[in-house]
Formats: C-alpha cells, sequence, structure tokens
C-alpha cells in the first residue's frame, strides 16, 4: 500500500489515473478502520491534506466555501460559521472524540456514505452543493445526491470532491441537528435529523427543510413535515403531526446499533426536537 | 466511618505508588512492549464458523510464503485426557479442555477458536500465510444461549460430556453440571409470606473490557526450555498451564510477568502462550504475538449470558420467609461457567430459612467465558435484588429497611453452607441510610435505587522474601502481578512492620524463578493473602535484625525491641542501632539480611456492599442518565484508601456499562457483530458522574491488618441498583439487561397499549 | 517492501525513520522510534490509547498514516516532562491515584495536556467530554477527571 501526498489538483488526478483502485483520504478515520477490518486494499493511497484549496474555509461573496478536507475541529471552531450555520457547527462537533474531530473531515463523512454520517443531514437542510474534480475539470452536485447507497457515492473512478458551497442563510432562518446515541459520546447515531427553518416576520413558518439519518440507505429528506410546517405557527399538535411524518419516512432495519421499530419512533422524537430548536434559533432565540 | 483501631504510621495513608513514575513517563513495560533481536511476529488463524468439523488443513502454500518461519497446528500439541485437572484459584481448570481452548483439534466450537498459528518476519508476510493456509470445515448447527443449548433436540458440543450432580444420566447434553442448595421447608415458607414476588431474567454475554490486549513473547533455546514474557494475573498459572498444553515440566519455563493493562478475571487464563513456545521453538526464533481487539472480545473472555428466575416471599413486616432461584450461565465452548458461585452468592445477604437453588453450567457455541470481577455474582444479584425491591414496593417498607430486617451477621449461616465470622454488612446498608444521598429531592422522571451484594474473596497461595539493602533500605518481592496498586499496599504493611520510610521500600513483582509459588491476582485476594506473606517475610527480618544487634551489643536477643526501624536495649543499656547500622555491619554479623515467608491463607474476609443510584429517564427516547452514585463497602482495613476507592469506583462504572449498554451481539451465523469499542459500548467519561464512596471499616480479625479483599464485590449491586432506579423513574422493571434504549422504550411503550 | 524515509519533530528533537507502506502513525512510532509510552487498545480510533498531539492537534496515532507527518511536530507522553520536572499534570495523577493498571495513562495525560493547552480553567463536564475519546476500564474516571481539575488549577496558580 503506498502513500502519495500530492500538493495540486492536477498532481492528484494524475495520481489517481495511474492506477483505477487507488483512493484519496483526507481524516483516514473511515479507510483506516476499513482496511483494518479487511474491507479495503488499496494500492494506492492518495492524501488530499496537502492541496491548499481543500484544507481551506472562506466566505466568498454570499457563500461559504468549505474545502472537502477541512476537519471537524477547524469547521466547528471557526465562530462566524456557528453563527450562520448552528447546526452544522454542532453535526460536526458531534463527530467522535476531540480525537477523531481533528482528522475527520466533511467531504470524508460525505463520500465515506454512511446513512448514518452526522453532518450530512445538516448539509442537506443548508442545500449544500459538492464541487466534485473531473478529468474536464469540476462538475457540482448537490450533496442530497452525492451519496447513493451505503458505501457508494456517484463519484466516477479518479474523481473527487473538492469542496463544498453552502449558500449563507437568510433572515429568520436558523439550523439545528440532533441525534441519538447510547453514550454520551462515541458512538455512531443510531438516528439522526437535522431542520432548517425560516420564520415569517410574524411567526409562522415561512419553509423549511427536514433530513433524517440512519432510517434509510441514505439520508432522507421529510418533505411531508416540510408541507405540514409551511405557513403554521409551530405548537404541540404541530410536532406530533411532523414526528409521524418523519416515523413514516423512513425504511429502517434493526441492526447492532438498534431495532427498526426503535429507529422508527425516535427519529420522530428527535425530528420534533430538532424542528423546534431551530424555530427558536430563527426566531432570535439560541 | 471508622470504628476505633490502632493508629499506624503507614497503613491508612496514601503515598505514592512506587510503580507510578514508570507509567505517567511511558516507561512501564507492559505485554505488547518487548522486542528482542531477531523477534518474529505472529499472527492466530481462528474459526470463522461457530460450530463445525475441522475436516482438512493444508499449510503446504503458507509455508512457502516469503519470511513465514513456522506454522503450528493442534495436531503439533500432546492430547490430554480429562482427568487431567487442578484448581487455578478463580476455578478448576480441566487440561484437555484448556489444550483444545488454545488451539482446536478435530472441531471448532466458537467463531474466533484458533485452528493454526504463524510466525513469519512482518506481519504482513504472517497475514498473507494466513490466508494461504487452506481449511475444510464441515459445518455444524450451533448453539448460543442457555435456551437453545438446554432444548431437547439440541445440537451437541461434546459428545463426552456427562452432567455431574444429577444422578441419572441425562443422555447427549450441553449441561455440564447442576448445582444445588436446598434448606428448610419452601411450601412452608412460602405459605407463610404475605407477599411474593417471582420474576425471570436474563443476561447477556459481556466483556472484562480490559484496555490492553493479550500479548506474549517467547523465547525458545536449544536446550529445550523456554522464556516467557507476558502479561497475566498470575505467572506461576501461565507457567503450569503452558507447560501442560505443551506436554512440558512447568521447570522448562521461565515466565516474567510484564506490567498488566487490566485484568479483571479475564486475564487468569492463558491463550496466546503456548502458541507462542511452539512457534519459537520451530523457528528457533522469539515470537511475539499480540491479539488485535476484535480477536479479545471473538475469543477471550467474557462472562455467562445467562437465564434466572427468583421467587421471593416475605411476610408483612418484611421478613423474607422463604425464597427460591433457578440459573443457566453459558460457559462458552468447554464447561465451567460461574454458576456455582452465582448460587453461592444470590441470596447470601440474607437470613433465609426456607429455600431452593438450582443452577446449570451450559456449553455453548461462544468463547470459552472466563473470570470477571466475582464471577457469577453480578447476574445474580441483578434478579435477586430487583426482586427485592419489588417486594419492598408491595409492602411499603423503605428498601434499606428491608435488607436491615434479614441482613446476616456473625453467626448466621449462609445458604451454600459455612457460618459467618464478623462481616460488615449491615453497616454498609447503614451508611447508605445515613449518607446526604439518600435524603435528597429527586425531579421530574427521576428515580433512586439501591442494591446490595456480597462476595467471598479469596485466599490460596502466595509467597514474599523481604531482603533489607546495604544501605538500610528493603526490597519486597512477591509473585503478585500489581493490577491496581498493590505493591504499593506491600509496601505500606511493609514499612509498618519494619519501622522504615514506606518510599525506603522498593516492592517488585519477580518472575517464576525469582520468588516461591503465588497463585494469581483475582479472587481479591492479594492485599490480604500475599499481604500475610510479606509481614510474616518482615517479622523474620525483624527478629534476624534485632538478632544481629543482640550480637553486636554481645546481650541475649530477648533483651532488644525493634521500635521504629531501630533495635532498642530494653533497659537502654546500649544506645540504639539503626537499620542502616544494623544493614552496613551485616558481613561481620552473619551476612546479608534476608527472610521468606509463604503462606496458603486462610480465614479470608469476606465483602458486602450497598450501593445508591439516582437516574434521569428521557421517557421518548429511553436514555438514562446517571446523576449520581454512592457506594459503600467493607473493605476490613483499607490500607491505601486510594486505591480501595479506585477499586470500589471501577467496579460501580463497569457494572454501569453491564446495566446499560454491554452486550456481546451475534448475527443469524453465529458471529459476533460487535468486536470493538465503538459498538460494544463500555462508559466513557461523559457516562458518568463522580462515584461517592464510603469505606466501612470492620476489620477482619484474621489479617494482621484486618484486610478484606476489595476488588470485586462492587460490582455485585449495580445493575440491580440502576434497574431500580429506573423502575423508580419510570414504574417499569426491566428484567432484560443491557436496559438498553430499545428496551427501555419498549417497555414503555407497551405501557401505553 | 518499499519504505519511505520520514523526517519530523517529536517531543523536540528532529527524528527520521523508515516507515513500511501502510504502516501507522502508532506502529512507526513503537517499533521504529522505540517510543512504547504511546498504547495500543484497539487500533481502530475507539480507545485513545494511542493519542499524541500532532501539531497542536490531539490524535490516535493509529489513525494516521506514517508518512502524513513528515515535516510536522508531534508530542507523546514521554515529551509531557522537562527532564526530571513532571508535568503538573503527571504530578496530580500520581498524587491523586488516577491510575490503576496505567495502560491508559498516557493517552489520558497526552489528551489533557491538549486540553489544558486550549482551556486552562475547565468545568469537569468539559473535561469529561474532552477525554471523552480516552477509554479507562479500571478507574470509573472518578479520580482521573479530579486529577486533571487540580492539575488546571494548579497551572493556573503558576502562571
Ligand atoms: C472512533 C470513531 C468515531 C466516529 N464517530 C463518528 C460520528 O460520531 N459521526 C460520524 O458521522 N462519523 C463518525 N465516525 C466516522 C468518520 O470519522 C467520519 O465519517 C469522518 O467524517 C470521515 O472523514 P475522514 O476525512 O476521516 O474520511 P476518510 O477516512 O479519509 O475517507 C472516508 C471515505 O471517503 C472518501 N473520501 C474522503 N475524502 C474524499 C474526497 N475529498 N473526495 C472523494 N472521496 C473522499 C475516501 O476515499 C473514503 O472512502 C467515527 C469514526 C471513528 C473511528
Ligand atoms: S489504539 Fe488508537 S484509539 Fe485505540
Ligand atoms: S487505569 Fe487501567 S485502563 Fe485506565
Amino acid at each position: 500500500m503506498k502513500y502519495a501526498a500530492p500538493v495540486t489538483v492536477e498532481e492528484a488526478q494524475h495520481l489517481l489515473a495511474s492506477d483505477e483502485e487507488a483512493q484519496v483520504f483526507a481524516g483516514a478515520t473511515d479507510l483506516i478502520p476499513q482496511i483494518r477490518a479487511g474491507r479495503k486494499q488499496p494500492p494506492l493511497t492518495v492524501d488530499l491534506k496537502r492541496i491548499p484549496r481543500l484544507v481551506n474555509m472562506r466566505v466568498e461573496g454570499n457563500t461559504w466555501v468549505i474545502g472537502a478536507a477541512v476537519s471537524a475541529a477547524q469547521l466547528s471552531s471557526n465562530p462566524d460559521l456557528a453563527v450562520d450555520f448552528p447546526g452544522m457547527t454542532e453535526a460536526a462537533a458531534l463527530i467522535g472524540s476531540d480525537q477523531i474531530q481533528s482528522r475527520a473531515t466533511l467531504g470524508g463523512n460525505l463520500c465515506n456514505a454512511s446513512p448514518a454520517a452526522d453532518t450530512v443531514p445538516a448539509m442537506i437542510v443548508n442545500g449544500a452543493v459538492g464541487v466534485i474534480a473531473t478529468s474536464e475539470g469540476t462538475r457540482m452536485v448537490p450533496v442530497s445526491d452525492i451519496a447513493i447507497g451505503p458505501g457508494s457515492t456517484c463519484l466516477a473512478p479518479g474523481e473527487f470532491l473538492l469542496e463544498l458551497l453552502v449558500e449563507r442563510p437568510p433572515l429568520r432562518t436558523a439550523d439545528a441537528y440532533l441525534r441519538f446515541i447510547p453514550r454520551t459520546e462515541m458512538d455512531i447515531a443510531v438516528v439522526g435529523a437535522a431542520a432548517r427553518v425560516t420564520l415569517a416576520e410574524d411567526g409562522v413558518v415561512e419553509s423549511s427543510r427536514i433530513a433524517i439519518g440512519a432510517v434509510a440507505p441514505t439520508v432522507l429528506r421529510v418533505d411531508e413535515a416540510e408541507a405540514a410546517l409551511a405557513g403554521r405557527v409551530i405548537d404541540d399538535d404541530l410536532l406530533d403531526e411532523i414526528a409521524t411524518a418523519a416515523s413514516e419516512r423512513g425504511s429502517p432495519i434493526t441492526d447492532k446499533r438498534g431495532t427498526a421499530d426503535f429507529r422508527r419512533h425516535v427519529v420522530g422524537v428527535l425530528t420534533k426536537r430538532v424542528v423546534a430548536a431551530a424555530a427558536q434559533r430563527a426566531g432570535g432565540s439560541q | 466511618m471508622t470504628t476505633t483501631q490502632p493508629e499506624y504510621k503507614w497503613v491508612g495513608t496514601r503515598p505514592v505508588r512506587h510503580d507510578g513514575l514508570d507509567k505517567v513517563t511511558g516507561r512501564a513495560r507492559y505485554g505488547a512492549d518487548l522486542a528482542l533481536p531477531g523477534m518474529l511476529v505472529g499472527v492466530v488463524v481462528r474459526s470463522p464458523h461457530p460450530h463445525a468439523n475441522i475436516v482438512s488443513i493444508d499449510t503446504s502454500r503458507a509455508e512457502l510464503i516469503d519470511g513465514v518461519k513456522a506454522i503450528v497446528v493442534g495436531a503439533d500439541f500432546p492430547v490430554i485426557g480429562h482427568d487431567d485437572s487442578a484448581d487455578a484459584g478463580e476455578g478448576v481448570v480441566d487440561y484437555r479442555d484448556l489444550s483444545r481452548n488454545v488451539i482446536a483439534r478435530d472441531k471448532v466450537l466458537y467463531e474466533g477458536h484458533p485452528v493454526a498459528a504463524i510466525a513469519a518476519t512482518s506481519s504482513t508476510a504472517a497475514r498473507m500465510a494466513a490466508e494461504a493456509i487452506e481449511i475444510q470445515y464441515e459445518t455444524l448447527p450451533y448453539v448460543l444461549t442457555v435456551d437453545e443449548a438446554m432444548a431437547e433436540n439440541a445440537p451437541i458440543l461434546h459428545d463426552d460430556l456427562i452432567t455431574k450432580g444429577v444422578s441419572t444420566s441425562m443422555g447427549e447434553t450441553n449441561i455440564a453440571s447442576r448445582e444445588l442448595h436446598e434448606g428448610g421447608d419452601l411450601d412452608a415458607g412460602f405459605a407463610q409470606a404475605d407477599v411474593v414476588v417471582e420474576r425471570e431474567f436474563t443476561t447477556k454475554a459481556v466483556h472484562q473490557g480490559y484496555i490492553e490486549p493479550h500479548a506474549v513473547v517467547a523465547d525458545t533455546g536449544e536446550d529445550g526450555r523456554s522464556v516467557v514474557w507476558c502479561s497475566s494475573q498470575g505467572h506461576f498459572l501461565v507457567r503450569t498451564q503452558t507447560a501442560k498444553v505443551l506436554g512440558w515440566e512447568p521447570s522448562q519455563i521461565k515466565v516474567i510477568p510484564a506490567e498488566i493493562g487490566g485484568g479483571f478475571g479475564g486475564k487468569t487464563t492463558i491463550y496466546l502462550e503456548p502458541l507462542a513456545v511452539m512457534l519459537s521453538a520451530k523457528a528457533g526464533r522469539p515470537v511475539k504475538l499480540v491479539m488485535s481487539r476484535d480477536e479479545v472480545f471473538r475469543a477471550s473472555g467474557p462472562t455467562s449470558a445467562t437465564r434466572i428466575r427468583v421467587k421471593i416471599g416475605a411476610d408483612k413486616d418484611g421478613k423474607i420467609t422463604a425464597a427460591q432461584a433457578w440459573l443457566a450461565y453459558t460457559a462458552g465452548a468447554f464447561k465451567g461457567s460461574p454458576v456455582g458461585p452465582g448460587c453461592d452468592c444470590i441470596l447470601t445477604p440474607y437470613v433465609i430459612e426456607n429455600f431452593l437453588i438450582e443452577g446449570y453450567d451450559v456449553v455453548t457455541n461462544t468463547a470459552k467465558v472466563t473470570a470477571y470481577r466475582a464471577p457469577g455474582a453480578p447476574m445474580a444479584a441483578f434478579a435477586s435484588e430487583t426482586v427485592l425491591d419489588e417486594i419492598a414496593d408491595e409492602l411499603g417498607i423503605d428498601p434499606i429497611d428491608l435488607r436491615l430486617r434479614n441482613a446476616v451477621k456473625e453467626g448466621a449461616r449462609a445458604v451454600y453452607g459455612p457460618k459467618f465470622r464478623r462481616v460488615g454488612f449491615i453497616e454498609t446498608l447503614e451508611a447508605i441510610k445515613d449518607h446526604p444521598h439518600y435524603k435528597t429531592p429527586l425531579g421530574p422522571n427521576q428515580g433512586r435505587g439501591i442494591a446490595s451484594g456480597f462476595w467471598f474473596n479469596g485466599g490460596l497461595e502466595s509467597s514474599a522474601t523481604v531482603n533489607i539493602n546495604e544501605d538500610g533500605t528493603a526490597v519486597v518481592v512477591t509473585g503478585s502481578p500489581d493490577i491496581g496498586g498493590s505493591r504499593a499496599a506491600m509496601a505500606q504493611m511493609a514499612a509498618e512492620e519494619l519501622g522504615i520510610d514506606v518510599y525506603r521500600i522498593r516492592p517488585v513483582v519477580a518472575d517464576t524463578e525469582s520468588v516461591g509459588f503465588t497463585d494469581v491476582t483475582g479472587g481479591s485476594r492479594v492485599t490480604f493473602a500475599t499481604g500475610m506473606a510479606v509481614v510474616e517475610a518482615c517479622r523474620k527480618v525483624v527478629g534476624l535484625l534485632s538478632e544481629r544487634a543482640a550480637k553486636v551489643w554481645g546481650v541475649d536477643q530477648s533483651e532488644v525491641e525493634w521500635v521504629d526501624g531501630q533495635a532498642q536495649h530494653v533497659l537502654g543499656a546500649h544506645s540504639p542501632l539503626t537499620i542502616e547500622e544494623i544493614a552496613d555491619g551485616a558481613a561481620d554479623t552473619g551476612g546479608p539480611v534476608t527472610a521468606s515467608a509463604a503462606v496458603n491463607a486462610r480465614g479470608v474476609g469476606m465483602a458486602f456492599s450497598t450501593q445508591l443510584c439516582d437516574v434521569e429517564v428521557d421517557t421518548e427516547t429511553g436514555a438514562v442518565k446517571i446523576l449520581r452514585y454512592t457506594t459503600a463497602q467493607d473493605a476490613g482495613r483499607a490500607i491505601h484508601p486510594s486505591y480501595v476507592e479506585g477499586q470500589m469506583q471501577g467496579g460501580v462504572a463497569q457494572g454501569i456499562g453491564w446495566a446499560l449498554n454491554e452486550e456481546y451481539i451475534y448475527n443469524n451465523d453465529g458471529v459476533m457483530e460487535n468486536p470493538g469499542f465503538l459498538d460494544y459500548r463500555i462508559p466513557v467519561a461523559s457516562d458518568l458522574p463522580m462515584i461517592d464512596t464510603v469505606i466501612v471499616e470492620v476489620p477482619n480479625p484474621n489479617h494482621p491488618y484486618g484486610v478484606r479483599g476489595v476488588g470485586e464485590v462492587g460490582i455485585v449491586p449495580p445493575m440491580a441498583a440502576v434497574a431500580n432506579a429506573i423502575s423508580d423513574a419510570t414504574g417499569k422493571r426491566i428484567t432484560d439487561l443491557p436496559m438498553s434504549p430499545t428496551r427501555i422504550v419498549k417497555a414503555l411503550m407497551d405501557n401505553e397499549d | 517492501m518499499s519504505r519511505t524515509h520520514v523526517t519530523c519533530t517529536i517531543n523536540g528533537d528532529e527524528v527520521e525513520f523508515l516507515a513500511f507502506d501502510g504502516q501507522t502513525l502508532l506502529d512507526a512510532l513503537r517499533d521504529e522510534v522505540q517510543l512504547i509510552g504511546v498504547k495500543e487498545g484497539c487500533s481502530t480510533g475507539d480507545c485513545g490509547a494511542c493519542s499524541v498531539i500532532l501539531d497542536d492537534m490531539l490524535t490516535c496515532s493509529c489513525l494516521v498514516f506514517a508518512p502524513e507527518v513528515e515535516g510536522r511536530s508531534l508530542t507523546t507522553v514521554e515529551g509531557l516532562a522537562e527532564g526530571d520536572q513532571l508535568h503538573p499534570l503527571q504530578q496530580s495523577f500520581l498524587e491523586g491515584a488516577a491510575l490503576q493498571c496505567g495502560i491508559c495513562t498516557p493517552g489520558f495525560l497526552v489528551a489533557a495536556k491538549s486540553l489544558l493547552d486550549k482551556n486552562p480553567d475547565p468545568t469537569e463536564e468539559e473535561v469529561r467530554y474532552a477525554v471523552a475519546g480516552n477509554l479507562c476500564r479500571c478507574t470509573g474516571y472518578d479520580k482521573i477527571v479530579r486529577s486533571i481539575l487540580s492539575a488546571a488549577a494548579d497551572i493556573r496558580e503558576t502562571m
């Protein structure tokens, strides 16, 4: 297993072109355990962290540009990002331990394509778009379309994610992310839920996006709940309504982390809690 | 909470442990930290099936791989008969079973069962060879639980297994033994009861979870002797067992103890050592074998999964009138679950006249169980202590008062036979009752639970040597691996006896050729039994030192007293001689001052613990937060209170993990699904509050300093304490471990229907 | 098998070693640099026994490929003491009996140092979350958390 650390996008593309089975990585927090477990044996690993564009985050115009290899620690300690996207920030801050967060990246979390990845629902509700390096240049794909099933993405061989673009939120808009784990830290989400809510001046919900994780092969939007929220004031009955919608939306499985019934139930609980949290933030109180 | 006791200078203080510096600087060497010149690395090839016949093993392709220096399979090891067995300190060991657990012969009995081992110049080469070994299996139906294994027409693991403890033969069976304790008149007892509660419980296999994986380096010479370096809870046991499996004499093997990174009972047996010795013998080079975490989970350690039924009756004053218990424990692939101690401990804290306790040791296609802290008792207490809680509830009696009403004290007879000497159970109950924690108010969705537990503690054999150096310092040599600060305790007792500063004593753990035979560090026995040997050796040394002083003064030894590290003449006729002076002049008075002592310790002090737990339950998600925890335990005498507290806190933390999240999960192929710390969820720091400790000291009259063991009993009550607290918070009694969010949500939803 | 030459700074000293293909930093530190204070409890990022500080960030060395540290700077438990002078954390762990078997201790010390370097006055809860990636099976964490808090107080006092 060879190791290469290109410093430009072109160099990385060159390396990937040299070997079909070459694999890019950023934090390696998914890759190394997968190699250990014998699930992957790439002949060449290409470290993306020495390419400046991938480890940089900034605002350009009205858009956040976040390098695919920016670490969760870098992300969650950025005070400006936390103002715009408290939910995305909290999702990044939930990944593993401090040790894991100094390595784990947004790009890795997304491209590992686990249905339980914490930052993905949060990116999706914020309408994040991935910029993918291709042999011709770049192409843009919404985050919701990048993972297409457990462990697989829409990326073609030789392609990799360069950066993520997220529009800054409009007024009276906020996001939130919640997950359920049996311990307080160091677990993979049994279920996760993200919401972004925009309130009208009178406090009714103008628009919302809700995404739930670990209840289907990929992260799901809960359209019924979004529709139910539109134009209404959030109260307990409405929250129960969207909880039911979220519970019915997924097709969870039973595995070592939880039963299907439990996931179905708790995703509803989290959805109502996360919508309430986002709405409260959007209303001005954190 | 101390009764009046003699004042000591060192015993009861908190000196910095002698081995501490090396451990905070990274210098201490654990099992995997030794590298020898020319050393090979090994891997173990393990069964992917829970139950299968081995049809053939072909190593020829693997042997051709570059760098591969030796391969061993089951056929390389001698055949051992069933009659060869011995008491290893934590239960009887059948060497035939042990040998077949170390490496499978004709049959694999669990996923992870070793089938072959390879030594090579690199781990890559060894892994390639592992893949190149061709093993043909004929898979067999398997059983994972006591229910499956005891069912009619169940697949049978061992066709020669005979159930011990029953009069008639049961035919082919997976039941290795039946235990029975009976007393009084059960029916009459239940007839006197005003309330009878009967419940059935299940618990899952859980692992000791020590952070250091098993590791060994073996260097076998051409003279047919091997030096084995490994971390274990007993290097003499490693020597005996390794020799047995190899068909060698114990004297052919020298075992050097490494520092040990946790054991909790799980390192009171051997796995890798005979493989490493044999590989090293074949290759003619030192060989190192280290388990991965995955292997640790799949193939070492866990304790039993169980099904337990408990029925207890009490009159309206809370007096227990009768009790009945039925326990079945998985043993894993070979007989020897801790159902025996489970039966012995389940009702032992209470005076019960009418009882029937029945236990079954059941073999299953899972890793052979190994001792885990108070083996067998925690799951039993989970059952009995929650039933008692329910009785207290129904009678409207405070759960501590209910226990006080029935608690054993000196002179009472335990259900398994012996009479109690002075014990401190009542004192632990009172300590909790008087604790401010017991009176604090609770909020919504919060609940409080208490539970108690009993453990025998161990005695067994220990040796110690005390050498006085030329400068008057002392070396205390024992054969007890130190897993939690026992060296400091040895030094403290020696300091007390010799009358010198604790830091002028160097406590060391010596190899099997440098100190007398010593049983395992287990059964909470080290401070008690090895401590006795140390005290005895010190007293001999004091005798020698006094004799030397008598010689210098030309007086009879009876005129010499040993006070504060110096010899004094009873009449003050001579100025005192310090230990330094005597040591310095030892050459002229008879040579070096040294003495050894060995004990087979009797008179262990039994241990009780009572614990109090507050929880908060998120009724929508089933998440349980431990808000506050207090544990009271009778230590007899705390030699080093910090490490006594540490044992108490560690036991509680493990028990909380067992209560809430820890479990072996198997898939449909009988393969463990969660062999890593991400999904085998032991508590992390943010899961727990501070764990308050109350050390109760009711001295053990049979130990020079009153010591009882403290290592084990702390893990007995927590599961029941947590369950009782959850019940208090939610009104739901969870009878299956772990009480995971899934289970709790399910219980609460059943409520709504 | 080819090997990669790696130069980096470990505990203030420039160190060179040859890393095997695919070798993790944990294995390289233990096997090539002989820094055995870095422990392996799982090799999958779950236990924290292998914690090191890599360019100011707390990291599991088992989740880093060895060649990644080319030109970078590392602190391991061996680098905490200055000569004979123990780090206040080491001292408080000793005095507070924060270790039983001690296998987790190097990882906890490194993680705690990383915390206190960034946050000299953490709350109990902050300490607990900061070391949640470090498993200890012996102590129940009580004495570890207390020792970190007391070292933090000591450090603040001497500053
Ligand atoms: C102990 C532990 C705890 C964890 N806890 C959590 C948790 O709480 N929540 C959670 O969501 N995850 C968790 N994870 C998983 C993991 O840390 C995250 O998924 C992390 O974000 C992955 O990022 P990485 O940079 O380390 O990925 P890598 O391992 O570097 O890569 C992962 C995959 O993505 C691909 N990839 C990486 N970057 C790119 C790119 N730019 N373009 C194309 N493909 C790319 C790689 O080829 C690889 O297949 C945990 C892991 C561990 C070991
Ligand atoms: S060995 Fe690296 S986290 Fe366990
Ligand atoms: S002291 Fe043993 S694991 Fe922490």
